[in-house]
């Protein structure tokens, strides 16, 4: 028994984080059906610049500040300069930009920081929580409860507000929201930024357990992919339950099968959500009438 | 116009013979190393190492009237590009000889190149296949992963600890210590009851350290691997309580490791060089000016903490050097028989005698115990435990 809870709460750790990357995703693409994958990068941003900002003096507190705000800018300069030109472009055009985009920020990282492993001190210390038998890591939970609270602010932001409400609109038609007004540029635009900052305070409160490195932010974006195809895409209570799901199942793969083939979990998880499943546990039936 | 591209090409032809004068006498020793990528706390001392001696070597006059010119590349961590490299420092750059191969996987994979192209290869990997069987070209300065496990188990005997569980890496490294530790075990009369892997560019091991928890009669942990990995199996260790004693293997040698798994590392136990304890040497040992003069230079002109794996560098290019002053000449063939004939050369690693039949040259004494303490490195005495 002490074996099951440990495996589900190594699954807690690894899945609140591709839950907030999974979050990133689910916001940029209800605002402009753009898949980002560049939203790993923006999770390895949050961490590093928070830790080099910390090796240059600046109080970490402070540091994990400046790294969100860098990662915002980011986030806007790649709206900016990436997909907002592209216009009526495809959404597979729109993808592969972002895939050039992360490709691009991951090879400015390795330049500008090093090639080296690196780590947060820890919240709440590093001492575990022993829960039956099984220990979890104060880190983890403020992980998790980050998750939830970020979920549910955007909920709040997005059903409660006019702002919130633009983005509905222009998550709808684009069109539509154009003629009552909506300036979807700056909509879209602010998503992508939000989306980055979501990514960073992931990247900073992660750090502390995973470690961080200039090329973190590949795989990451990979398996918050996977954590949004299994959640349904669009929906942001989706991508929390996904990446916890994803995170859940690697442990126990890794756990009771075998540990090597923990990374390949994912992808058998995006295949079969496509063969089974393609709309997700929470994603609408696309109907397309005729 | 054809009579102007004539002259500036014979300028510029002039020019370069001119300021070429000592370029013309260069020789060119390769380094094919992982600076970047998973073996980084590796490849980075290694590289800052051959670096500045290769300088101070030439500042001082260069070897036989001759300067070296050092060719590094950086193969991140990956086989087949250290092989690309491989291939271009022979049939490009024209060197004479190698000092490199950061893992035990590169050089596995350059090991061919350089036997085909008959260029001594003296790599800086732990695996015990690289010079078992001896080939006539490679040559190695790191103490074998076979030794790591011998002076583990030896250690856990005295401790009367006899049942282990052992956690690798899946790299060359990682699968090739288990190997020789799951083969030298029934002679050292220790029981393997548990064996869990990891992927070298895992974050997460708690799964794997979990069932060694589980497992009744383990009474110690053996962790063999290097970077990034044995760390995060340190602090996953310390997280989940595990209680027994955890050893890891010279794959760790560095204190980058002390700083990545942090408190964690305090009591874990590992075989190193003596370099990474120069300081607290008596002074009767035989290495210990080597050492702590390597340990000098290295961190004043770095500012990082010494490691062993630019020890390793440093006692590659030293034999070398050695050996071509001994040949007088930097003929590859000439090179070789005289790095084979290595005697007593005192390294950071150990005193280096090798023979046709050794090309490492270390025997078991040249390998420490060592405890992580406060973040250094204490020594353990070998007749009490």
């Amino acid at each position: 028994m002490a074996e099951f809870l440990q495996f589900a709460f190594s699954g807690l750790t690894v899945g609140a984080i591709y839950a907030l990357v999974a979050v990133g995703f689910t916001l940029i693409y209800n605002a402009s059906e753009v898949i980002n994958f560049a939203q790993g990068e923006f999770v390895m941003l949050g961490g590093m610049v928070t830790i080099f900002l910390g090796y240059a003096g600046i109080p970490v507190p402070l540091a994990a500040v400046i790294a969100v705000l860098v990662a915002t800018a980011v986030g806007l300069a790649l709206y900016r300069l990436g997909i907002a030109p592209a216009r009526e472009a495809s959404a597979v055009t729109l993808i592969i930009i972002t895939i050039g985009a992360s490709i691009f920020l991951r090879g400015v990282a390795e330049i500008i920081f090093d090639k080296r492993f690196h780590s947060l001190p820890a919240l709440f210390g590093s001492d575990p929580i022993r829960i039956g038998g099984a220990s979890i890591l104060p880190q983890t939970m403020v992980v998790l409860a980050s998750a939830l609270l970020i979920v549910c602010l955007l909920w709040a932001f997005i059903d409660r507000t006019l702002y919130g409400k633009a983005v509905i609109a222009t998550s709808a038609n684009r069109m539509a929201a154009t003629l009552v007004g909506i300036n979807t540029r700056t909509i879209v635009g602010a998503c992508f930024a939000f989306s980055a900052a979501i990514g960073a305070i992931a990247g900073v409160l992660v750090t502390p357990i995973t470690l961080t490195s200039y090329n973190v932010g590949t795989l990451l974006a990979l398996k918050g992919f996977a954590a949004v195809m299994l959640g349904g895409i669009g929906s942001a209570i989706g991508a929390v339950v996904g990446g916890v799901l994803l995170g859940l199942f690697e442990a126990f793969a890794a756990g009771y099968f075998s540990a090597s083939y923990k990374d390949a979990v994912a992808f058998v998880v995006i295949l079969a959500v496509l063969f089974v499943m393609p709309q997700g546990l929470f994603g609408k039936r696309m109907v397309e009438r005729v | 116009m054809m009579q102007k591209t004539t002259i500036a090409a014979a300028l510029i032809g002039l020019a370069v013979s001119v300021t070429g004068g000592s370029a013309l006498a260069q020789v060119k020793v390769g380094a094919v190393l992982s600076a970047s990528g998973p073996a980084s706390f590796l490849g980075d001392p290694e590289r800052k190492t051959l670096d500045m001696y290769v300088e101070d070597i030439n500042s001082k006059g260069g070897i036989n009237g001759q300067k070296l010119q050092l060719i590094v590349y950086d193969d991140g961590g990956d086989a087949n590009a250290a092989r690309t490299f491989a291939t271009r420092l022979v049939e490009e750059d024209k060197i004479v000889a190698m000092v490199g191969g950061t893992t035990t996987g590169t050089t596995l994979a350059m090991i061919p190149v350089f036997e085909d192209a008959q260029i001594p290869f003296i790599s800086l990997a732990g695996a015990v296949q690289i010079i078992e069987p001896v080939r006539k070209w490679v040559f190695k300065t790191p103490h074998t992963d076979r030794m790591a496990c011998e002076k583990i188990f030896d250690d856990l005997k005295r401790r009367k600890l006899t049942t282990v569980a052992l956690i690798s890496g899946t790299d060359a490294f990682g699968k090739s210590m288990r190997d020789q530790c799951v083969a030298v075990a029934p002679k050292a009369g220790i029981t393997i009851a548990h064996e869990e892997t990891y992927g070298p560019a895992d974050s997460d091991m708690t799964p794997q350290l979990t069932k060694i928890k589980a497992t009744p009669g383990i009474q110690a942990v053996v962790c063999a691997g290097f970077g990034q990995g044995p760390a995060i199996v340190t602090r996953n260790y310390r997280q989940l309580g595990v209680e027994y004693p955890l050893y890891q293997s010279h794959g760790v040698a560095s204190k980058q490791f002390i700083s990545l798994a942090a408190s964690a590392a305090n009591g874990v136990r590992l075989p190193a060089a003596a370099l990474l304890v120069a300081s607290k040497l008596p002074d009767s040992e035989r290495q210990k000016s080597v050492v702590v003069g390597y340990q000098n230079t290295f961190e004043t002109k770095t500012g990082q903490p010494v490691s062993t794996f630019g020890g390793h560098a440093y006692d590659g290019l030293m034999i070398l050097v050695e050996a071509a002053k001994r040949a007088g000449s930097f003929e590859s063939g000439k090179l070789r028989d005289e790095i084979e004939k290595t005697k007593a050369y005192v390294g950071t690693g150990g005193v280096v005698t090798m023979s046709p039949s050794d090309h490492l040259g270390l025997d078991l004494s040249a390998f420490r115990l060592l405890e992580i303490k406060d973040g250094d490195w204490m020594m353990i005495p070998e007749s009490a435990s």
